[in-house]
Formats: C-alpha cells, structure tokens, sequence
C-alpha cells in the first residue's frame, strides 16, 4: 500500500540549513538517519526535499491565459519542505513513520494514500 | 402467517444480537464496511423470505454469514476492479471464513474489538466515531443517527460514507491495537461509545443508553485486564439506574438531592458498583472511574442521607488534572457549593466564564452559588441566563420557579 509522507515545516527550520556548516550538519543529520531507516527496513520508494517555499512558482490557467506567479500557493506559516514515498501494508505503519520522520517534531507530516488510477 | 411472523422475530433478534459480530467479521479482512453492510442486508432479506418456507436454520447467524459471505463475492466480481491485489486478498480471506466456519461452525472469534477500534481509529474524523460504532456495530441507520447528534440526516450520511471510504482507501487495519497503543488509542473507543450514551441520556431515549450500555459491556469482556471499560459501564450503569427519577408525576425536574430513591433501579446500580469494584482490581483510576465513583458517592450520599461533598469535591480534583472540561468544572463548583464554600465555588466558575459562556449548567450552577452569596439580583440574571439556553420544558418550569424564589 503506497503513501505519500508530505512534509511541511516552519520556514525558521528551513532557514537552519543555511545559516552555518554547524547548524547544517545539526539539521541534516536525523534526516539522513530517517532515510537510511526508511531504505533498510524496505519500505522507501523515494523521496526528496524541496527549496524553500520563497523559490517557488505559482502556474494556472484561467480562460486560456496563463498566469504565473512568485511564491507558493499555500499562504501559511508551514509550507511544504520535502516528500517520501513509501510502500507499507497500512495506515497504522506508514503512520509510525511519520511519527519517526524529523519534520514531524516541529512540523507536520501529511500521510496519504496515492490513487491506484483504474485501467 | 404465523410463519411470517414467527421468521420477521427471529430475524430481528438474531440480526440485534449478530449484526455487529457478521459485519465485523465480513470487514475485517476485506476492509468494506459499506459491501459487508450490504451483504448482510441482502442475506436478511434472503432469510425472510426463504426461513418461512424451509423454517429458521439451527444455526441462524452462520446461516446469514454464509449468504452474506457469498453475496460479498458476488457484488467483487460484478464491480470488477481494475485493482487486482484488492480482490485476491478479498477472496482469500472470504475463502478461509468459509474454511473455518466448515470445521468450527459458529461463533467464529469475536472481531468487534477490531471493528470499535476501527470506528474510533483518529485518522477518521472524532465527531463520527460514535455515529460510525452505532451503525457498524448496532446496525442503526442514518436516519435514526442523526437527531441523536444534532445534524440533518444527508450530513450525517455523508459522513458515515466518507469514512467509510476512508478506512478502505487509506487501508485503516482492522486490528486490536498493540499493548503499548492500548493508552493511546482505547480512550477514543471509550469517547465514543459515551457519546453515544450521553446522547441517549441527553434525548431521553432509553433504547440508545441501552444499546451503549451493551457496547461498553462489550468492552469490558473484550478487554478483561482495562480498567477504564468497567469504569466506563458502571458510569453508564449509574446513570441508567436514576433515569425517570428526574421527573415526577407531573413531570417536573427533581434535582438528584430530592430524587425519591425507590424509583432508582436496584440491580442496576448493584450492577455498576460491581464493575467499578472490579476497575479499582485494574490499576490506577482514569477519568471514567473517576466519574463513575463521583456518581457513587452521590447514590450513597442521597441513600444513607448523609454529606459526601468532601469525597466529591476530592474526586473532581483528580479528574480534573486527568481531563480537564468545562462540563466537570461547573460540576466542581457545584460540589464546592456543596461543601458550603461558595466563594471558593465562585472563584472556580469566574475562570472558566468565557469558554463556559454557552453551556447551561455553568449559569445554573452560577445562578445557585450566587443565591449562596446573598447576591440576589446577579443570582436572578444567572438563573435567567440558563433558562434561555433550557430546552427542556421541565427544566424552563423549575428554573422560572427558581428565579420567583431567589
């Protein structure tokens, strides 16, 4: 059963990446430990993170026009930091992961199901 | 006729009694609520009309299992989903249902512990827990749900089918929660099925407060080692044994001091001092325990005619810390008044006046602590504050008496 683990945190946790090699390696290092856990035990499908929300790039299409703009769409002190697929037999399971996911501390981790698209 | 008739009565106890146990046992290990409901509506329906002719079977339940299995892998193959790992495991497990029923017959092991936990599980919504355990388990419909929790009917089935949906798509397991889950997800159970209670007491409908009072019973031989669930009955049971003795012969509200006791059930609240003995035999006392001894002390108090405000107030400081509430806060004050401190009492209605604002007994209980006072004028304004948010007639006529008195 595959999830997808949507993670999304405080732009302050974001900002720690960056400040100092020190503060990065104290901000990377349970995530590598994350995925390293998600990949021996099996379960881990892939997974990335993204740069921070003020890099992103809003794209719709109204009455045939196109209309881009700066920023992301969620207007929200969270905003979406990364994501992790995973394979799982249940809900419980890939709920325990999120639990053990860093992001979850201080953010929030959204658990949800991908769509098996009917043939 | 008579057969009929005979079949029709049957088939009602049999499908009260069974309903929650067949569709449990169909759900869990296919995860479809909706199609397990379905199966065994339609396999009743077969016995109505079959049971008449060919008489009711020796082992009725494993009877409808059995039609409702079937029907089950009938509507599978009809849908035919392009998901192929759904129905395999679906069969399978259909297949080793009718395995187990040809070597052990009935009953099969009770999955209703899955299926409340399932109903309680928090990735569905909280406020559809006890409507969910009262369809699944007790077979009531949404149309009979609703009232009981203040919503229009196409709401609540519209939920009742969104989480539904949820539980197959999202793949909530139907399993009994590990030991080390049991603190953290037992409590929802016990939630709901008190909702469902508090809905029957609130309603007036002693159908309702029996059909929870059955669901913690379940519990409480489900999950023989937790203390909560028999805290849990003997607070249902307390409650249940006092009912109509609210209301006199004039159907005016008599507060619990002025209750005649004879029309108190007995055995009912033997029953509950039972299950709260027991709980006190299972560790440390969680808030339905608590609760439940709070209802005790104020039995024995109004029984023996003698003070119990000090036990009281000492319990509600306990529950307090465990799940603190608007409801048992106003409670505390009551039972500090009942100490004869009331300005102790004011003080602890004082700070919750602004989350208590909407809640009646906070201004009845206001109004009361406030005539202790001698504050007159401001006890009338309470009394009349609470009036307005009465709906229970009884209840608007002995505040209206209340406030001519003051």
């Amino acid at each position: 059963m595959k999830y997808m683990l949507i993670l999304a945190e405080a732009e302050e946790d974001f900002a720690e990446r960056l400040k100092d090699e020190a503060a990065f390696e104290a901000y990377m290092a349970p995530w590598m430990k994350y995925t390293q856990d998600l990949q021996e035990a099996g379960v881990l499908l892939g997974g990335e993170p993204l740069e921070q929300s003020d890099k992103g790039t809003c794209v719709r299409v109204r009455d045939g026009k196109r209309l881009v703009e700066d920023g992301p769409f969620i207007d929200s002190k969270e905003q979406l930091g990364g994501f992790y697929l995973i394979d799982v037999p249940n809900l419980d399971e890939a709920i325990k992961w999120a639990e053990q996911c860093p992001a979850a501390k201080t953010g929030v981790v959204e658990v949800r199901p991908l769509w098996e698209i009917p043939s | 006729m008579p057969a009929q008739r005979a079949t029709e009565e049957t088939i009602s106890r049999v499908a009260r009694n069974a309903y929650g146990r067949l569709v449990a046992t169909l759900a869990a290990g296919t995860r479809d609520l909706a199609k397990a409901e379905d199966a065994l509506a339609d396999a009743l329906e077969k016995a109505l009309i079959r049971w008449p002719k060919d008489g009711v079977p020796d082992a009725p339940e494993a009877w409808l299992l059995t039609a409702a299995r079937r029907g089950f892998i009938d509507k599978v193959r009809r849908e035919q989903t392009a998901d192929k790992a759904m129905p395999d495991l679906t069969f399978q497990y259909l297949e080793r249902l009718a395995d187990q029923q040809e070597k052990s017959g009935w009953p099969l092991p009770d999955p209703r512990l899955k299926l409340l936990f399932v109903c309680a599980h928090p990735a569905i919504d909280q406020p559809v827990h006890a409507p969910l355990m009262l369809q699944t388990v007790l077979g009531l419909t949404a149309d009979a749900i609703a009232p009981l929790f203040l919503v229009p009917v196409s709401t609540m089935s519209q939920q009742l089918v969104r989480a539904k949906r949820k539980i197959k798509t999202a793949h909530i397991p139907f399993v009994i929660p590990e030991g080390d889950q049991i603190p953290e997800r037992l409590p929802g159970v016990l939630d709901a099925i008190y909702a469902a209670f508090a809905a029957g007491l609130e309603g007036r409908d002693e159908t309702l407060m029996d059909e929870a009072v059955y669901l913690a019973d379940l519990c409480t031989s489900l999950l023989p080692q937790e203390g909560e669930p028999k805290g849990l009955l003997a607070l249902c049971l307390y409650q249940r044994a006092r009912f109509g003795a609210d209301r006199n012969d004039d159907d005016q509200f008599v507060p619990l001091s002025d209750q005649d006791i004879r029309r108190w059930h007995p055995d009912t609240i033997e029953r509950a001092e039972t299950a709260l003995r027991a709980a006190s035999q299972c560790g440390p006392r969680g808030r339905y325990q608590l609760e439940a001894a709070i209802q005790s002390a104020h039995i024995h108090g109004v029984r023996k005619n003698t003070s119990v405000a000090d036990k009281i107030v000492h319990l509600y400081e306990q529950l307090l810390i465990l799940a603190p509430s608007v409801g048992g806060t106003v409670s505390f004050a009551a039972a500090i008044l009942a100490k004869e401190d009331p300005k102790t009492a004011l003080a602890v209605l004082d700070d919750i006046s602004e989350k208590a604002a909407p809640y009646q007994p906070y201004w009845a209980t206001r109004g009361a602590v406030l005539e202790a006072l001698g504050e007159k004028a401001l006890a009338q304004e309470a009394v009349k504050k609470a009036l307005s948010l009465t709906k229970d007639p009884a209840l608007e006529r002995y505040l209206k008496e209340k406030i001519a008195s003051i």
